[in-house]
């Protein structure tokens, strides 16, 4: 869509103020281009403003404000999420590489390093992904918080995936300072063949911004299994570029508690034949300072693929919830399999959901089906369960985890599973408080 | 002797509108259920015959303009819907509501529990539960596949029915109002659904059968009939009330009472 040349001009502008005290990193140079690429998509295209249509719904000023507005460190009062499960852990705090509390980067069947230290090798795999993936998401809508992300990233991970790996790699993003303002940017390449499960935990940052790049080559398994913060006051912006091969397989589930403003955006590419794409979500928000934001797009672009999208949110005392998801269906991927679903529950009437589900279809021979609905507790099914002789506070909770069940059925491994659902059990339970 | 008063369930007088609409559906409402006994309750549709099971458990939506409902001694209309059901009262409802994405079992248990507690009670354990609840769901004929899906999802009629019977097995109310349980049954499924209604039969416990038809009546035999017309009770016997009602109808005796 055209936009005014003065509308163009205000954003470029802000795009100036907001680099203004910001070092672009420099090293080899394949990663000097990908960040000089990166930072000229920016300039031209210019940071979001509230009133592109792709940010109709979420309002972006304090995403691109110079610094970071202050989030209030969250003291957590549970226990580890997936305590009992055995990963590799690699630790950053409010976006620094902590090595002490990471665990060695030696896993069969991956190689890991770290952006901070390929950066400066003059050959590497990753010069064909960083910021490729980005750049292609690009085509159909602007991102330009992730060209930020790829212009100014200064550590994350590369993973090399060769064969199966045993236990999955969990990224723990700690927050310790009120004011940090954290910039990550991993690539995930994956063999032919190759699995893994990826998981990312934590609120991060009191902002953060963080790109995932992934490759998913023929035949290979990509698991990501992620849990934002509690922190109430954080911000983050997080983006997924993945391109899958022939017969290969994402799946990727974001569960997101509080924070005043998520916006976690997944562009996918289904690139080869027979390819498998899911991602799902499940969102508890409460407060009127709650903002969260899926936006997906999914491009078919290969015969007989399936792609799932089924996002849940449940929002209470005047909580914002948002999703806008795309399938795109080029020409000839037939046989496409496309659904989407998004659902909203409010428990109150403050709360509120702003839904965009697209379709857009070129191909003749396909499935696409696409729902979105918004509603209370049905009364029915309450009645029911308090004549039954449970009291209203516990029937809304079983209710709420059952209008989640879709979303959380999408995780795979049980243990996973479990751990998302006492968080969730957590959340319902501190409303009594 | 238990039941002092020998009254389980005491209504007396009771008149309901509708919430949101000016509309009278009962209109002095006199009805006692003895511990142990069978009442039965038939009556044109429109009479106020679910109304009646309705505001008893107390669903949303009415509003009593008068009279009372006591279970056991206790006033009823006071109570919130899970209050009443912990004090003992069931309803098995015409139409059993689906949960998708609650199991079934989880659902019992939830419900049994929360009784318990309600009572002061100690809590179920899950395998005090499980060996009590596959014995109850044996009777009925419930597979370990209907305890595990969803409450009522993909249910057929008759598997809802049943299912509305192991509930009120597992709860073990003190008084069981059935609303028109046999109303999509086929006649095996029937005698399957009152078999069980008939085992929880004891002396400490009172039915009231809500029914269009003597047939369910076959099965579950009644102590007492009463015919419901408009919004009130204008006819009492004993069994043999039914039997007329499914020979004549209920003309002759609407204009007999008229």
């Amino acid at each position: 869509m055209a936009q005014s040349s003065k509308m163009l001009q205000v954003k470029q502008d802000a795009t100036e103020a907001f680099l203004a005290d910001r070092a672009v990193p420099t090293g080899a140079a394949w990663a000097n281009d990908a960040r000089a690429d990166a930072l000229g998509r920016l300039r031209e295209m210019g940071l979001p403003h509230g009133r592109d249509e792709y940010w109709k719904f979420t309002k972006p000023d304090s995403l691109v404000h110079a610094d970071a507005p202050k989030a209030a460190v969250f003291q957590y009062d549970e226990a580890p999420l997936w305590a009992d499960v055995e990963s590799l852990k690699i630790v950053f705090v409010d976006g620094v590489f902590d090595a002490d509390a990471s665990d060695d980067f030696a896993l069969e069947g991956l190689e890991i390093e770290r952006l901070a230290d390929v950066a400066g090798k003059d050959i590497h795999w990753v010069k064909d992904l960083y910021g490729v993936l980005e750049t292609r998401g690009q085509d159909a809508v602007q991102r330009p918080l992730a060209a930020v992300n790829t212009a100014l990233a200064t550590d994350g991970v590369f993973i090399h995936v060769t064969g199966k790996v045993s236990k999955p790699v969990n990224l723990v993003y700690l927050h310790k300072s009120d004011t940090s303002d954290a910039i990550l940017h991993h690539c995930i390449k994956l063999d032919e063949g190759a699995e893994m499960t990826l998981l990312e935990t934590g609120p991060a940052a009191a902002r953060f911004n963080k790109l995932l790049e992934v490759d998913v080559a023929d035949t290979a398994k990509f698991n990501h299994v992620r849990v934002q913060g509690r922190d109430h006051e954080r911000r983050a912006v997080t983006g997924c570029f993945a391109r899958l091969g022939s017969e290969s397989a994402f799946k990727s589930f974001t569960l997101t508690m509080n924070g005043v403003l998520t916006r976690n955006e997944c562009v996918i590419e289904l690139t080869g034949d027979d390819a498998i794409a899911h991602v799902a979500g499940a969102c508890v928000g409460d407060g009127k300072d709650f903002h969260h934001d899926d936006t997906v797009f999914i491009t078919h672009d290969a015969v007989n693929c399936e792609s799932r999208q089924v996002f849940k949110k449940v929002l209470r005392n005047g909580a914002t919830g948002v999703f806008q998801g795309k399938i795109l269906v080029k020409k000839d991927a037939q046989k496409t399999d496309g659904y989407q679903i998004s659902q909203s529950l409010l428990l109150d009437d403050d709360s509120q959901f702003l839904a965009k589900p697209e379709l857009e279809i070129y191909a003749d021979d396909v499935i696409c089906s696409h729902g979105s609905t918004t509603g209370a507790i049905d009364e029915d099914a309450m009645f029911y369960l308090r004549s039954r002789g449970v009291p209203e506070a516990e029937a809304t909770d079983l209710l709420v985890l059952a209008f989640l069940a879709e979303a959380l059925e999408e995780i795979e491994d049980e243990t996973l599973a479990e751990g998302i659902l006492e968080r969730l059990e957590g959340w319902l339970a501190r409303r009594a408080s | 002797m238990l039941w002092e008063h020998n009254k389980m369930l005491e209504i007396k007088d009771l008149h309901v509108k509708l919430e949101e609409e000016d509309k009278q559906i009962l209109k002095g409402v006199n009805l006692t259920v003895e511990p142990g006994k069978v009442h039965a309750i038939m009556g044109p549709n429109g009479s106020g015959k679910s109304t009646l099971s309705y505001v008893l458990s107390g669903k949303g939506g009415y509003e009593v303009t008068g009279g009372s409902a006591s279970l056991d001694g206790d006033e009823l209309l006071d109570m919130e819907a899970e209050e009443r059901a912990a004090a003992g009262l069931f309803l098995a409802f015409q139409y059993p509501v689906e949960i998708p994405g609650v199991g079934n079992m989880t659902f019992l248990r939830t419900a049994v529990n929360a009784q318990r507690k309600a009572r002061g009670e100690e809590e179920m354990s899950a395998g005090e539960f499980l060996k009590v609840i596959r014995a109850k769901a044996k009777t009925l004929k419930i597979d370990a596949d209907m305890l595990k899906r969803p409450v009522n999802v993909g249910f057929s009629g008759g598997e809802k029915k049943r299912n509305e019977i192991l509930q009120m097995a597992m709860l073990e109310p003190k008084m069981c109002i059935l609303d028109e349980t046999d109303s999509g049954l086929d006649v095996d499924a029937m005698k399957l659904v009152s078999e069980g209604v008939n085992a929880l039969r004891d002396e400490g416990r009172g039915f009231l059968v809500i029914t269009h038809y003597q047939r369910l009546l076959d099965h579950i035999k009644p102590d007492v009939v009463h015919i419901m017309a408009d919004g009130r009770i204008v006819k009492t016997g004993g069994p043999e009330l039914a039997l007329e009602v499914e020979n004549n109808g209920y003309a002759d005796i609407l204009a007999e009472v008229a």
